[in-house]
């Protein structure tokens, strides 16, 4: 197989068909399982757990130019994004472009 | 149905292709548009970021069509991960989508709804989509809500993909900086909108662990770290939540 077309091999195999399978079985199962159910619980728990292990990951080891901003910074700006978000009414976007505004600045004044 | 309610204000459409552009309409002017157009421009420096083609991003918006599912794999593929450990992570972020296709499917099925005419939805359902097609199909009259919703799901979708391309060309373009703010997005707006939809004790103590769990494991570099932390860390939180004996309540 040509190495262009091995990405979009492991789009298929890796990423469209483990998650369609999900929407599937819930289209064949489309009555039954509760949603409180035990096995609904933890698969969101460790939903959730996984992507928030990515989500820490892209900041502490972060790549591209996103490592060139200093991990303090990067921290710094997480933080205050989350302060944020808590302090102006539970609000995303307040929580996001407090966040950036703090990595802009941090990268523009700490910048190695 | 012997019970059959009041409600005269089901909104009616002269035909499927206006509930369809009905369903546009919609999408263009919820809430969740910046939000999807953020996330996008993200998941698309992030992909620039990790080296993969603007036509593997679109196919990936298509197809997988599951921001967290698209984050884990571009960066999961991009870092030179096992596959095995990426296609696992997958696997477990897509479980979600089940309950809520699950929920969303009565909402949507009539007496003369084939299985097939549920396909589309079915791979249209992502958060967003879900969480408004929840809220305004039961005020759409019933044999419209399958073009409602796709025409909802599909525009979604469109931002989805015209966005992730606009956040490609413009990692590609910017000073370093301004591409390094563009691939914060991805991080900060995850953890943002996770934080925002853990209402429980379960959600929050996954949420905690998981991002210790990610951090320590990677410093430590231990193979397959990501769904250490991930498993380990989302079996801990249930755990300790069942021990409590405080029923969480699972609104995905």
């Amino acid at each position: 197989m040509s190495a262009e077309l091995w990405p979009y091999v492991v789009l298929m195999v890796i990423g469209f068909l483990p998650n369609e399978a999900w929407r599937l079985v819930g289209l064949v199962l489309a009555r039954g399982l509760n949603e409180q159910s035990q096995i609904v619980l933890w698969s969101r728990a460790v939903a959730t757990a996984i992507l928030a292990g990515v989500v820490a990951k892209l900041i502490v080891f972060a790549s591209g130019s996103l490592a060139t901003i200093p991990l303090g910074v990067r921290m710094t700006a997480v933080a205050v994004g989350f302060a944020a978000f808590l302090l102006i009414r539970r609000s995303p976007l307040a929580g996001v472009l407090a966040g950036e505004a703090v990595l802009l600045m941090g990268g523009y004044f700490f910048a190695p | 149905m012997g019970n059959r309610r009041a409600m005269p204000d089901l909104k009616s459409y002269p035909s499927s292709s206006a509930a369809y552009l009905g369903g546009v309409r919609h999408a263009l002017t919820s809430v969740f548009f910046p939000v999807m157009a953020g996330t996008y421009i993200g998941i698309g420096a992030l992909a620039h970021d990790f080296g993969l083609s603007a036509l593997w991003l679109t196919l990936s918006t298509l197809f997988v069509w599951a921001g967290p599912a698209q984050v884990i794999l571009i960066s999961g593929i991009g870092a030179g991960s096992a596959l095995v450990e990426v296609a696992i992570a997958v696997t477990l972020s897509g479980i979600r989508l089940f309950p809520m296709v699950m929920a969303l499917l009565p909402l949507l099925r009539t007496r003369e709804t084939r299985t097939s005419d549920l396909i589309l939805p079915a791979h249209f359902t992502s958060v967003s989509m879900w969480i408004e097609s929840l809220r305004v199909l039961p005020s759409i009259a019933h044999e419209h809500r399958v073009a409602y919703c796709n025409g909802l799901a599909s525009t979604y979708m469109g931002i989805g993909t015209v966005f992730g391309l606009v956040g490609f060309y413009l990692a590609a373009g910017l000073p370093p900086l301004f591409a390094a703010a563009l691939l914060f997005i991805t991080p900060i707006s995850f953890l943002i909108s996770t934080a925002r939809s853990a209402v429980t004790m379960l959600d929050r103590l996954a949420l905690g662990l998981g991002l210790v769990g990610g951090t320590a494991f990677a410093a430590m570099q231990i193979e397959f770290d990501l769904l250490w932390a991930g498993v380990g860390g989302g079996t801990i939180a249930y755990l300790v939540n069942r021990y409590r004996n405080k029923p969480a309540k699972a609104d995905v």
